[in-house]
C-alpha cells in the first residue's frame, strides 16, 4: 500500500513536509509570517501568551520584588512609579505578585490539558471505536462524572488530596478528561463513517493500526482544539478555587488567591488590588483562546472557504 | 419515541447510581472529622465515640450507604448534622433560589449567543464577525467572580452604590426580587453565552457548507430562509447538547455567585456545609444538582428528534 488516501488535516501532505527544502528554519518562518498575516487576532493571542511563558520562566529577574516580601512604609500605596500596580494590605508589591502568579497560572494550565486530553483521547477513541458494551459502561461512568457541579468534586479533590500544585494539576486534569472524552468520542463516530475506514478494515489494518492512523490524525484537529480552549479554561478553574480558598497555598501568589480573603475588604481602600489580578487572569486566558481559535481556523480545512454561498 | 424515554429513563438509573455512591463518599473523604468540629465548637456530647454513636456515624460506611441510599428512595434526605432540621425541607425553601438564578442566567445566555452566532457565522470574515468573535472569546476569559467583585466594587466607590444585601422574596416586593437576581444572572451568564455563541457560529459555518444549502441558494431562496429555516435548526443539535453540559456548570457556578451576591440559594448551602462537614446537607444538595442534570441531558436527547427529523428513536 502506497501513501494513504486519507485527508491528514492537521499536517497536510506529510511527505512534501519532509524532504521539500533543506531550510528549515526558513520554512518555519514563511509559516509563522504568514499566520501573522492571515491570523492577526491569533498572532496577537500568540504573542500574549510567549510574554506570559517569558513571565513565567523569568519572574525573579522580571519583578522587582519578591512575592512575599513586605515593604516597610508602602501599605496600600497607589500606583506608581515606584510600585507599577501599587501595594496590598500587607504592603507587598502587586505587579511583582502577578508577575510571579504568571507561573502558577502556566504550570497548572499545561499539566492539567496534558493529563486531561491524554486521558479524553484515550477514552474517548476506544470508546467511539469499539462501541458497544465497552462503550455503553465508560460512557454511564462519563455521564455520571460530568453531571456533578464542577465545584463540588474538585473541592473535594482538593481537601482529600491537599493544596499544592501537583494536586491541583491532577485534580483539574482527571477532571477535565471527561467532557473532552465525550467530543472525541463524537469525532471518532463520525470519522469512521469515511469509507477509508472500511477500507483500512478489508485491507486487514488491526484495531491498534486503525485507531492510531486513521482515527487519530483525523480527529487531531479536535484534540488541538479542545487542549488550547482547555488551557484558557484550566487557568480559569484554577484562579476560581484559589479564590475560594482551596487552590495553591499562600503565601506563594495566585492570580486568584489574589482576589479574595482577607484583601476583599480593603479593596474599597485599595481598588487596584482587585483590578491587576483580574485582568492578569483574562488576558491570559484571552490569549490562550485567540490563539487556539486561530489555530482551529488554520488546522480544519472544513471551515475554510466560503462554500456554496453565491458572491457578492 | 415514548419507548426511548423509557429506556433512557432505565440507562439513568445506574448513572443516577453510580452518582449517589460518588455523592455518598466524596464528602467522607474529606479530611477533618466532623464530629471532632462539633466537638470544638458546640461542645455537644460528652466524648467523641458518645457523639458518634449518636449521629450513626460509628457503623460500617457500607451499611451507612444502603441505609441513606433506602431513606432516599423513600423521600427522606436525612437531616442536618449541625441544625438537625431535614434536608429536603431547607432545600426546599433554597432551590428556587438558585433555579431562578441559573434559569436566568440561561436566558441571559441564550438570548445573547444564539443571535450574534448566527450573524457572525453568516458575515464570516468581516469586521462584525471579528468583533463578535473577540468579544465571545473575551467573554469566555474573563473569570465571573472578577466581574462580579468589579460590579459591586466600582459602583461603590464612584457612585457609593451597592447592590441590595438583604434577601427580599417574590412576596414582598415581586419588582425588588427580580431585580436582585438580574446582575448575579447576567454575570453567570456570560461565561455561557460566550462559548454557546462560539458553537453556535462553527456549527451554522459547517453547516452552510453541506450540498444542501447550496441547494438553497442556488434556488434563489433569500438569505433568510437559507440560514433560518434550512440551516440553523441542523446547526442546533451540537448547541442543545453543549447547553445540556451549561446547566450542571451554571449550577456550580452558584456557589460562587451566591456567595457574592448573598443569596440564601443551594451553592451558599453547600459550600457552608462542605466546611463544616455536613456530610447530609452534601449528599442531599449534590444528589439533587446531579438529577437535575441527568434529566436535563434526558430532555436534550429527546429534543434532538424534534429538532432533526432524520434521527428517530
Amino acid at each position: 500500500m502506497q501513501s494513504h488516501p486519507i485527508e491528514v488535516a492537521p499536517w497536510g501532505d506529510r511527505t512534501i513536509k519532509k524532504n521539500a527544502s533543506p531550510n528549515r528554519a526558513l520554512l518555519i518562518a514563511t509559516s509563522l509570517w504568514s499566520f501573522c498575516r492571515h491570523k492577526p487576532l491569533g498572532a496577537v493571542g500568540g504573542l500574549i501568551v510567549v510574554v506570559l511563558l517569558l513571565l513565567a520562566v523569568l519572574a525573579p529577574w522580571i519583578a522587582p520584588y519578591s512575592y512575599d516580601e513586605t515593604i516597610p512604609g508602602a501599605r496600600m500605596k497607589a500606583p506608581g512609579a515606584q510600585f507599577w500596580m501599587g501595594t496590598d494590605n500587607l504592603a507587598r508589591d502587586v505587579f511583582s505578585r502577578v508577575v510571579y502568579g504568571a507561573s502558577v497560572s502556566v504550570t497548572v494550565g499545561f499539566g492539567a490539558v496534558l493529563l486531561a486530553n491524554l486521558l479524553a483521547t484515550f477514552v474517548g477513541v476506544t470508546s467511539g471505536y469499539f462501541g458497544g458494551a465497552y462503550d455503553i459502561a465508560v460512557q454511564r461512568v462519563v455521564d455520571a462524572w460530568q453531571s456533578f457541579p464542577f465545584l463540588v468534586v474538585i473541592l473535594s479533590m482538593m481537601a482529600v488530596l491537599g493544596p499544592g500544585l501537583l494536586n491541583l494539576i491532577l485534580a483539574l486534569g482527571v477532571l477535565g478528561a471527561a467532557a473532552g472524552s465525550r467530543v472525541i468520542r463524537g469525532a471518532t463516530i463520525s470519522v469512521m463513517q469515511n469509507t477509508y475506514v472500511e477500507a483500512a478494515r478489508a485491507l486487514g489494518a488491526g484495531h491498534l493500526r486503525i485507531m492510531l492512523r486513521y482515527l487519530l490524525p483525523n480527529v487531531a484537529a479536535t484534540i488541538i482544539i479542545l487542549a488550547t480552549i482547555g488551557l484558557g479554561a484550566a487557568i480559569l478553574a484554577e484562579s476560581a478555587l484559589s479564590f475560594l480558598g482551596f487552590g495553591v497555598p499562600p503565601p506563594y501568589p495566585s492570580w486568584g488567591a489574589m482576589l479574595s480573603g482577607s484583601g476583599r475588604s480593603f479593596m474599597y481602600r485599595a481598588p487596584w488590588m482587585a483590578i491587576w489580578p483580574g485582568a492578569a487572569i483574562s488576558l491570559a486566558v484571552f490569549g490562550f483562546n485567540m490563539l487556539g481559535d486561530a489555530l482551529r481556523d488554520v488546522l480544519d480545512p472544513r471551515l475554510r472557504g466560503g462554500g456554496g454561498r453565491p458572491v457578492n | 419515541m415514548r419507548r426511548y424515554v423509557l429506556r433512557r429513563l432505565l440507562v439513568a438509573i445506574p448513572s443516577l447510581l453510580i452518582a449517589s455512591l460518588i455523592v455518598f463518599s466524596l464528602p467522607r473523604l474529606l479530611p477533618g472529622d466532623v464530629v471532632q468540629l462539633m466537638l470544638e465548637e458546640k461542645a455537644y456530647g460528652k466524648d467523641l465515640d458518645d457523639l458518634r454513636a449518636k449521629l450513626g456515624l460509628n457503623r460500617p460506611m457500607y451499611i451507612q450507604y444502603f441505609e441513606w441510599l433506602g431513606q432516599v428512595v423513600r423521600g427522606d434526605l436525612g437531616e442536618s448534622l449541625w441544625t438537625r432540621r431535614p434536608v429536603l425541607e431547607e432545600l426546599a425553601r433554597r432551590l428556587p433560589v438558585s433555579l431562578e438564578l441559573g434559569v436566568l442566567a440561561l436566558v441571559f445566555s441564550i438570548l445573547i449567543a444564539v443571535p450574534i452566532g448566527v450573524l457572525a457565522a453568516v458575515r464570516q470574515d468581516t469586521m462584525a464577525d471579528y468583533a463578535m468573535r473577540s468579544m465571545a472569546i473575551l467573554g469566555l476569559s474573563v473569570p465571573g467572580f472578577w466581574i462580579a467583585t468589579l460590579a459591586i466594587l466600582l459602583p461603590a466607590i464612584w457612585w457609593g452604590w451597592s447592590p441590595p444585601i438583604q434577601f427580599t422574596t417574590l412576596t414582598q416586593s415581586p419588582w425588588a426580587h427580580i431585580a436582585q437576581f438580574l446582575l448575579p444572572a447576567f454575570i453567570l451568564g456570560i461565561a455561557s453565552a460566550a462559548a454557546l455563541m462560539r458553537l453556535t457560529r462553527g456549527t451554522l459555518l459547517e453547516v452552510l457548507r453541506q450540498d444542501y444549502v447550496r441547494t438553497a441558494w442556488s434556488k434563489g431562496l433569500r438569505e433568510r430562509a437559507v440560514v433560518l429555516k434550512h440551516s440553523l435548526k441542523n446547526a442546533m443539535i451540537p448547541v442543545i447538547t453543549v447547553l445540556g453540559i451549561q446547566v450542571a456548570q451554571i449550577l456550580g457556578g452558584t456557589v460562587i455567585f451566591e456567595s457574592i451576591f448573598g443569596l440564601p440559594g443551594m451553592g451558599r448551602f453547600l459550600f457552608d456545609a462542605i466546611n463544616q462537614r455536613d456530610y447530609p446537607v452534601i449528599q442531599g444538595v449534590n444528589l439533587l444538582i446531579v438529577s437535575v442534570v441527568v434529566l436535563m441531558n434526558l430532555l436534550v436527547d429527546a429534543f434532538y428528534a424534534f429538532l432533526d427529523p432524520r434521527i428517530r428513536y
